[in-house]
C-alpha cells in the first residue's frame, strides 16, 4: 500500500515538475534540538510566521534532545525523512562522506557570503563546498552570580582559569556556596565541549600538523588535569559529570553555584525570574584564558541548517532555511542564540537589554577554537568523553586517560 | 488420503503465520550473518559490503569494550533476575495468607508491571535526580545520608540503581506466577507436616519449593532471556555513561551500527550476542518440552 | 488453624511496607505532575505543591502546532493504530496457525513451534539491522506500516504460542463434528473453537497489545517525527530536552501510563492467568 503511493508519488511529482507547477501544498518536515540556543517558542514562533509569509508551505518541526541529534539525521536516510535538519559543526565531514547533504554552495549569493560571521561559515564548509546555512553561533561562556563574587570580595569575573579557581576557593571557605564551580561533564558531548574551551585557553591542540592526536600533552593535559583538579578541591560541584546544559543551567539559576560555564542561551533565562532565583545578579564573560598564553578561551559551537539530499522538497526547504537564517529574523530572535550576521553586533535593537551578553560574544566567537575535523568524529569524541570521565571519575590519572584515548583514535584514522 | 489432506490443510492453515515470520524474522537474520562476515555500512548497505571473512568477529572478541559490555549485561542479568526471583516468590508467600486487603495488594501488583518501561526508567531517574530527586530529599530528611549524593552519576552505583529500577517494575510477574502456583498446592499437605514436626524453613524447602519449581524455572528463564536485551532502560536512564558502566551489549550494537554507521560489526556483535541467548533459549526449551506446555 | 498473633503482624507489616514499595514511586511521579516546576527545584525538597496545578496536563492536552502536545498527541494517536493494527494482523495469522499446531497431525510442526518460539526470543538486535536497511530501501522508514510489520515479529509468535497452549485443552471432538458434516476447517475454527476460546482470545488481544505499546528500540530507529513516532518515544524525547520542566515530563508519563494501566486492571483476571497458563512474558 505505502509502497504504490510513493510510486504514485514520484510519478505524479515528475508530472507536476515537467508541467511547471510545484507549487501544490507542500509539508517540510524540519527537524531541531532541544536543548540550548534557540526554544521551542522561538522556533515555534519564527516557524509561524514563515508559515504566514509562504501560504502552501507547512512546517513540521521536531525538536529532539542534541544526543539523539546526529543519529536522528543518519537514520532518516529514506523517502520518508526530513527536509531540513539542524546539525552541528563537527559533522559536515562525515556527512559529505556519505552525501548526507545537499551542495548549495550554488544558492548562496555573494552579499550573504560577506555579511556572515567568518567563524559561522566554519560550521557549514567542508572542502570548499557549503552544506548549508550557519543558524547558530555560539560558544561556551563563563558565568557569574555578582552577588556571590561581590560577597566573596571581588569586583570582577576571573581573567585567567588560575584566578577561577582562587576566586572559587574564597567563596568556598567564606561558605558562600559550597561547591562554587558546575560545569557539563557527564559523558556526552558537553563535556568535550568544555574541554575543548580549556584545552584552547591552555594553548593545547586536539590534532597535531600530521593530523595525529595531541590532546594527551600540553595544554590538552593541563585542561583535563584542571577538570580533576577543580574536583579533588571540592571546587567543583561532583555532580557536574552526570549534568548537561540544563542540569547546569538549573543549578546555577538556584543559586547553588557561584560559576558556571555554558552556552549563551543561559544569560537571558538565568535572568528571567520566572524561571530562575538569581535574576538579576547574572554576570556574563569570555571564558577565562592562561597567562601568557591567551587571553580567553572558547569553542566553536556553531549549528547550521542543511537539506538532506533525499529531500524531495528541496526549492522549499531552501525558502525555509532562507528566511530563519536572515539578519531580519535573527535580529528579532536573539535573546537565546545570537546572529550569524556580523551586521547584528552593531544594532542596537540586537544589543539593548543584553549588552554583557554581546560585549563577551564579540570577544568570544573571534576566538572560537574548533573540535577536530575528521569523519570519524563521532566515534573519536566517545573515546575521548570517556577518557575525560575515568579521569574525573579517579579511575585513572589524566595522563593515562588521554594517552589510552589518542591511541583508540589514531587506530581510528 | 484422510490424513495427507489434513497435512495439507495443517500446512496452509500454517501459511500465514510462515510468511510473516520468514518475512520479519528468519530472513533479517540470515542477512544479519551475511552483514557480520562483510563491511558494509548503514548507508547504502549492499554497495559497501566487501567480504572480510571473521575479521568482524576476531576483533569483536578482541575488543576489552566489548567484553566489558557483555559483562555489564550479564551482571544486569543475574543481579536483577536474581532480586526479582527472591523478592517475587517472598511476595507470593505473603500473598497466599489470608488477611484483610490482600485483594487491593493483588491488584496493585499489576501496576508496575503495566506501567510502561520508559516511562519507569523516567520515573526513576527523577527519583534519582541528584539535587532535585526524591530519594536523596528521603534519605537525608529521615537521617540515612548525610549529604545529597550522584547515584546515577557514580560508575560504583549508577547500574545498581539501573537494576533496582528494573527490579520495581518485573518483580510482581515473578509474584503473579509464583503466587498462582502456589495456589496449587493442597492445604492438608502443610498440614501433614506441620503434624511431622516440620517448622516453616521445612515446609519452605520439603514442600513450597518443589511444588513452585517448575513455572518459577520457567520464569527465570523467561526473565534472564529479556534481561539480556535490556536497551530501553538503559537509553533513558544514563545512556551507557558514567564512565561507560552502564553500557550494555544491546546499546553497544545500537551504537557501533546507528551512530558510528558500521552495520558490518555492528551484525558481528549482534550474532555473539545472539550466540549467548541461544545458550539460555534452548534452557529454556528444554525446561517447557520437560514439563510438557508445548 | 489460627495463625499466632506474631505470624499475623508480620504478615500485616509486609503488606504495609509492599503497598508502599509500589504506590509510593508512582504517587511521587504524580504529586511531581501537578507540582510547578520552580516548586520541583525549590531546595528542601516539599512533599505536597502549595499550589496543585493541572497546567501540565493541559499543556499536554491542548493541542498546539510544534508544541510538546503536538509530539505528545500523535505519539499517543500512532501507537493506538500501530498496537491494534499489528494486534489485529498477529492474531488473524496466530489463529489458524495455532489451530493447526493444537489439532492436526505431523511431528515436524512440532519442531517448527519450537523454532517460532525461539525467534520470539531473539534479542531484536539481532535482525534489527537488516529490517532497517529494507524498510530504508522502501522508503517505509517513518510509517506506521513499517512498525506494524516488525511489531509482528513479537507479537505473533507469543500470541500462537498462547492460544495454541489454550486450543490443547478443548476437547478434539467439538470440531471434528461439523467437519464430518461438511463444514471446512475455518468454519469450524470460527462458529466452534472460537467461541470456547474467547477468554484466551482476550488475554491473547490484551497482552499483545501491552506488548506493542511498550516497545522502544524499533520505534526509536524507525521513526523520526510526528508522522509515526510512538508514544514511547516521544516521552523518551521529552525527558532528555530541553524542556527541564520535571512537572511536565511527570504528566507525560502518567498520561502515557494510564491506557495500558487501565487495560491490564479491567482484565486482570486474563492477565493472571493467562502469565500462569503459559508464564509468558515478552
Amino acid at each position: 500500500m505505502n509502497i504504490k503511493n510513493i510510486v504514485t508519488g514520484a510519478v505524479a511529482m515528475g508530472v507536476l515538475a515537467a508541467s511547471g507547477a510545484a507549487h501544490a501544498d507542500v509539508t517540510l518536515n524540519a527537524l531541531f534540538m532541544a536543548q540550548a540556543a534557540y526554544s521551542e517558542e522561538n522556533i515555534r514562533d519564527m516557524t509561524a510566521q514563515f508559515e504566514a509569509a509562504n501560504p502552501g508551505i507547512k512546517v513540521n518541526a521536531e525538536l529532539v534532545p542534541y544526543e539523539a541529534l546526529h543519529d536522528k539525521i543518519v537514520l532518516s536516510q529514506s523517502a520518508n525523512g526530513y527536509d531540513v535538519v539542524l546539525y552541528d559543526v563537527v559533522w559536515p565531514a562525515e556527512f559529505a562522506q556519505y552525501q548526507l547533504l545537499e551542495d548549495v554552495s550554488s544558492r548562496i549569493d555573494d552579499k550573504t557570503r560577506a555579511g556572515v560571521l567568518d567563524g559561522a561559515w566554519t560550521t557549514v564548509k567542508y572542502d570548499g563546498a557549503f552544506y548549508g546555512m550557519p543558524w547558530i553561533a555560539d560558544t561556551k561562556f563563563l558565568f557569574y552570580n555578582t552577588e556571590m563574587l561581590k560577597e566573596a570580595g571581588f569586583d570582577a569575573p576571573p581573567a585567567t582559569w588560575e584566578e577561577l579557581k582562587t576566586q572559587a576557593k574564597a567563596i568556598k571557605d567564606k561558605g558562600i556556596v559550597e561547591y562554587p564551580l558546575v560545569w557539563s561533564w557527564s559523558q556526552s558531548e558537553a563535556a568535550i565541549c568544555d574541554y575543548t574551551t580549556i584545552l584552547s585557553g591552555m594553548g593545547g591542540q586536539f590534532l597535531d600538523a600530521d593530523g595525529k592526536p595531541a590532546f594527551n600533552s600540553g595544554g590538552g593535559l593541563d585542561a583535563l588535569e584542571y577538570m580533576v583538579s577543580t574536583l579533588d578541591d571540592g571546587l567543583t560541584n561532583p555532580n557536574s559529570r552526570e549534568y548537561l546544559e540544563e542540569d547546569v543551567r538549573r543549578v546555577f539559576s538556584s543559586g547553588q553555584a557561584a560559576f558556571a560555564l555554558n552556552w549563551g542561551y543561559m544569560y537571558n533565562l538565568a535572568n528571567d525570574p520566572a524561571e530562575s532565583q538569581v535574576a538579576g545578579n547574572v554576570g556574563i564573560a569570555p571564558a577565562p584564558g592562561t597567562d601568557g598564553v591567551s587571553k580567553a578561551s572558547a569553542v566553536n559551537g556553531s549549528m547550521g541548517l542543511g537539506i538532506p539530499t533525499k529531500s524531495d522538497h528541496k526549492e522549499e526547504a531552501w525558502k525555509y532555511i532562507e528566511f530563519l537564517t536572515s539578519e531580519k529574523v535573527q535580529d528579532k530572535f536573539a535573546k537565546l542564540s545570537l546572529p550569524v550576521w556580523e551586521a547584528s553586533y552593531s544594532n542596537p535593537d540586537v544589543i539593548k537589554g543584553q549588552e554583557p551578553f554581546v560585549e563577551a560574544a564579540k570577544t568570544s566567537l573571534a576566538v572560537m577554537a574548533p573540535r577536530p575535523t575528521m569523519a570519524s568524529y563521532q566515534e573519536a569524541s566517545a573515546a575521548l568523553q570517556e577518557a575525560l570521565q575515568n579521569a574525573m571519575l579517579g579511575a585513572s590519572t589524566p595522563k593515562e586517560a588521554l594517552d589510552e584515548a589518542a591511541e583508540t583514535i589514531s587506530d581510528m584514522q | 488420503m484422510i490424513s495427507q489432506r489434513k497435512t495439507v490443510t495443517a500446512w496452509l492453515l500454517l501459511t500465514p503465520m510462515i510468511v510473516i515470520i520468514l518475512g520479519v524474522s528468519g530472513y533479517p537474520l540470515i542477512k544479519t550473518i551475511y552483514y557480520s562476515l562483510t563491511g558494509a555500512k548503514l548507508i547504502a548497505p549492499d554497495l559497501t559490503s566487501v567480504w572480510v571473512g571473521l575479521d568482524n568477529y576476531v576483533r569483536a572478541l578482541s575488543s576489552g569494550k566489548f567484553l566489558e559490555a557483555i559483562w555489564h549485561t550479564t551482571y544486569f542479568a543475574v543481579i536483577s533476575v536474581g532480586a526479582e526471583m527472591v523478592i517475587g516468590v517472598l511476595v507470593a508467600l505473603l500473598l497466599n495468607e489470608a488477611f484483610a486487603g490482600r485483594t487491593v495488594l493483588r491488584a496493585m501488583l499489576i501496576l508496575p508491571l503495566a506501567l510502561p518501561t520508559v516511562v519507569n526508567a523516567m520515573m526513576w531517574r527523577l527519583v534519582y535526580n541528584p539535587d532535585f530527586g526524591a530519594l536523596n530529599a528521603l534519605l537525608v530528611q529521615i537521617g540515612m545520608l548525610d549529604a545529597y549524593r550522584s547515584w546515577l552519576g557514580d560508575p560504583a552505583s549508577a547500574l545498581d540503581m539501573v537494576i533496582l529500577a528494573d527490579v520495581w517494575k518485573n518483580f510482581p510477574l515473578v509474584a503473579l506466577i509464583a503466587l498462582a502456583a502456589l495456589q496449587t498446592v493442597p492445604k492438608d499437605l502443610y498440614e501433614a507436616a506441620t503434624l511431622d514436626g516440620a517448622g516453616v524453613w521445612n515446609r519452605f524447602w520439603r514442600i513450597t519449593l518443589p511444588a513452585i519449581m517448575g513455572p518459577l524455572s520457567v520464569a527465570l528463564v523467561l526473565r534472564t532471556i529479556e534481561a539480556f536485551k535490556v536497551f530501553d532502560i538503559i537509553y533513558v536512564m544514563t545512556r551507557g555513561g558514567p564512565a561507560s558502566s552502564t553500557k550494555t551489549v544491546s546499546f553497544y550494537v545500537y551504537q557501533e551500527a546507528f551512530a558510528y554507521m558500521r552495520v558490518g560489526s555492528g551484525a558481528s556483535y549482534a550474532l555473539i550476542v545472539v550466540l549467548i541467548s541461544s545458550c539460555l533459549i534452548a534452557g529454556y526449551m528444554y525446561l517447557i518440552r520437560k514439563q510438557g506446555e508445548v | 488453624m489460627q495463625p499466632s498473633l506474631t505470624k499475623k503482624i508480620f504478615i500485616y507489616v509486609g503488606a504495609a511496607l509492599l503497598a508502599l514499595v509500589i504506590a509510593v514511586p508512582v504517587l511521587w511521579l504524580f504529586i511531581m505532575s501537578i507540582s510547578s516546576s520552580t516548586h520541583l527545584t525549590t531546595l528542601p525538597l516539599q512533599w505536597w505543591p502549595d499550589a496543585p496545578t493541572l497546567e501540565n496536563y493541559k499543556s499536554l492536552l491542548v493541542y498546539a502546532e510544534n508544541s510538546p502536545s503536538a509530539s505528545f498527541l500523535y505519539g499517543i494517536r500512532n501507537s493506538i493504530i500501530i498496537a491494534f493494527a499489528a494486534t489485529a494482523v498477529s492474531i488473524a495469522a496466530a489463529i489458524p496457525g495455532a489451530y493447526s499446531f493444537s489439532r492436526l497431525p505431523g511431528p515436524r510442526r512440532k519442531n517448527l513451534l519450537f523454532a517460532v518460539i525461539a525467534i520470539f526470543m531473539l534479542p531484536p538486535v539481532a535482525i534489527v539491522l537488516p529490517l532497517y536497511t529494507v524498510m530504508s530501501a522502501l522508503g517505509l522508514l517513518n510509517t506506521h506500516f513499517a512498525l506494524i510489520i516488525v511489531y509482528c515479529s513479537i507479537l505473533l509468535p507469543f500470541t500462537t504460542w498462547l492460544l495454541k497452549s489454550n486450543f490443547d485443552t478443548i476437547p478434539g471432538d467439538l470440531d471434528e463434528a461439523p467437519i464430518i458434516d461438511g463444514a471446512n476447517r475455518l468454519q469450524a475454527i470460527w462458529y466452534v473453537i472460537l467461541p470456547i476460546a474467547r477468554p484466551a482470545l482476550g488475554a491473547a488481544i490484551m497482552m499483545a497489545v501491552l506488548l506493542a505499546w511498550d516497545e522502544f528500540f524499533y520505534g526509536l530507529l524507525f521513526t523520526n517525527d510526528i508522522r509515526a513516532k510512538t508514544i514511547t518515544v516521544a516521552i523518551a524525547d521529552l525527558a532528555a530536552g530541553r524542556v527541564a520542566d520535571y512537572g511536565l515530563i511527570s504528566a507525560a508519563g502518567i498520561l502515557a501510563a494510564v491506557p495500558p494501566v487501565v487495560l491490564a486492571f479491567f482484565m486482570q483476571k486474563t492477565l493472571v492467568s493467562g502469565l500462569a497458563s503459559g508464564s509468558v512474558k515478552g
